[in-house]
């Protein structure tokens, strides 16, 4: 495998549920490094991309090709009722990783998610804003070559977010691949390096950030920019 | 009045002096609820582990029969088990009836459907619950199941607290299969039905205030791992 294959291919990807096709053939190819953002209204398939691209979730047709090396947090993350370390190094014990190991990658990814304060406390007392943040933190310390991001900042106010975003952005700088889903237009703006433009279960374009923000290449998107609330 | 202030102060009396019939009483009810508990547990908790994670066909009727089993009049399955250990039964040769191994079968069936119904529910509440999240962090199935028995350390203690309030209390079953044999078979119930039956108060009573203590016990520890749960955010 060369260094430079992407860690996601979606080629021609469906899904249906229900009766209802919720992707309709959506194919792209990201980039190594960066982050890529699936921007879209709610509704428009972003999160079944993305649990499709983490294999919770089967293509009715298609291929999705992603990296063996790769991490979901989900939008709504539950933790264990356990203390903030253990919820951390729960996917890693589950992989066999050693004990005196596990304890050194904990505690990497709580410095780096700001939460080594909190790491005795119980998971689940914390604000959703950390708990959040324990969920990255636990996804991190995989040590995942693509990281998938499910509306991770939906629930938040802008301090954590802010926290949030500082902590994504730690994770992209460190060389991690990052694909996020977001229906935040500032948000996007701030973290983007290119946008995946979805739309009624549609890939209507992937644009680099700059670009889309300058002259998107869909009505659709250009609406969406202009703060038209599409259906 | 006086008569009910004088059972008590008997009935005090004897637990204050640790009346040697009253202790053996105790005694044998703790042992044959404890042990019925233990049986039911070892059998219902991994049942209804199973029923909380599996699905198959049939799985519904098995879940509605449990829940049918949680209300089992403790007569009725006295009766089925006389049946069972009676001499002419299937079991007969076993010669178990009206020994405490058989107040045990009695009282291990009466608990075992609720102690796998609440199990069963507590698992599959948190199935749902974490359901997607453990396939996110590449649980097994077998993985998936482990982590959530252990998730559910705080309701599943409850649900043998429920299953250990049924079995002390109940009189039913323990006397058809015991047979209330002095010595032998008698538990803190039977002995409360037959002393009251013959006017002797204050045996009945003591046993009866000790029967209401072990209640208020099983309650105080149920709302203790409540509030463990509350504090562990679960």
């Amino acid at each position: 495998m060369s260094a430079r294959m992407s860690p996601l291919t979606f080629d021609d990807v469906h899904f249906a549920a229900g009766g209802r096709k919720l992707v309709c053939g959506i194919s792209f190819a990201l980039g190594s490094s960066g982050i890529s953002v699936l921007l879209g209204p709610n509704g428009a398939g972003k999160s079944l991309a993305l649990r499709l691209a983490a294999g919770l979730l089967v293509p009715s047709a298609g291929a999705v090709r992603a990296s063996a090396a790769r991490a979901i947090v989900l939008q709504r993350p539950v933790l264990l009722r356990r203390s903030v370390a253990d919820n951390v190094a729960y996917p890693l014990a589950l992989r066999g990783v050693p004990r005196s190991e596990r304890a050194a990658r904990v505690r990497r990814a709580l410095e780096a998610t700001r939460l080594a304060a909190h790491a005795e406390r119980p998971a689940r007392t914390l604000s959703v804003g950390e708990q959040q943040r324990v969920a990255l933190a636990a996804a991190w310390a995989r040590e995942p070559e693509l990281l998938l991001l499910d509306e991770p900042a939906a629930a938040l106010d802008p301090g954590a977010t802010r926290e949030l975003e500082r902590a994504i952005g730690a994770i992209r700088d460190a060389g991690v691949k990052v694909a996020m889903s977001t229906h935040d237009l500032a948000q996007a703006r701030r973290l983007a390096s290119e946008v995946l433009f979805v739309h009624e279960g549609r890939l209507l374009e992937q644009t680099p950030a700059a670009e889309f923000f300058r002259s998107p290449g869909s009505e659709e998107a250009r609406r969406f920019l202009a703060g038209e609330l599409l259906a | 009045m006086t008569e009910i202030s004088e059972a008590f102060a008997t009935a005090w009396r004897l637990i204050a002096s640790g009346d040697a019939e009253l202790l053996e009483i105790v005694s044998l009810s703790l042992r044959v609820t404890g042990a019925a508990v233990v049986l039911a547990a070892l059998a219902g908790l991994p049942l209804g582990a199973w029923l909380g994670v599996a699905r198959f066909r049939g799985r519904r009727a098995l879940v509605a029969l449990l829940s049918t089993g949680m209300a089992l009049p403790p007569v009725v399955v006295g009766l089925a088990l006389y049946l069972v250990l009676s001499r002419s039964g299937p079991l007969g040769a076993l010669e178990l009836l009206f020994t405490p191994t058989a107040m045990v079968i009695a009282q291990a069936v009466l608990v075992l459907p609720i102690i796998a119904s609440l199990a069963r529910q507590s698992i599959e509440d948190l199935a749902r619950e974490y359901g997607e999240q453990l396939r996110a962090h590449g649980a097994s199935r077998v993985q998936a199941a482990l982590t959530l028995l252990y998730e559910a350390r705080y309701s599943l203690p409850t649900a043998l607290l429920a299953g250990l309030g049924r079995a002390v209390a109940e009189v039913g079953a323990v006397m058809i299969v015991g047979g209330n044999i002095a010595h032998v078979t008698r538990t803190m119930t039977t002995a409360i039905v037959l002393h009251s039956s013959r006017g002797d108060t204050a045996l009945a009573l003591a046993l009866g205030l000790i029967l209401v203590a072990l209640a208020a016990l099983v309650n105080g520890s149920t709302e203790a791992i409540r509030g463990a749960a509350r504090r562990a955010g679960a």
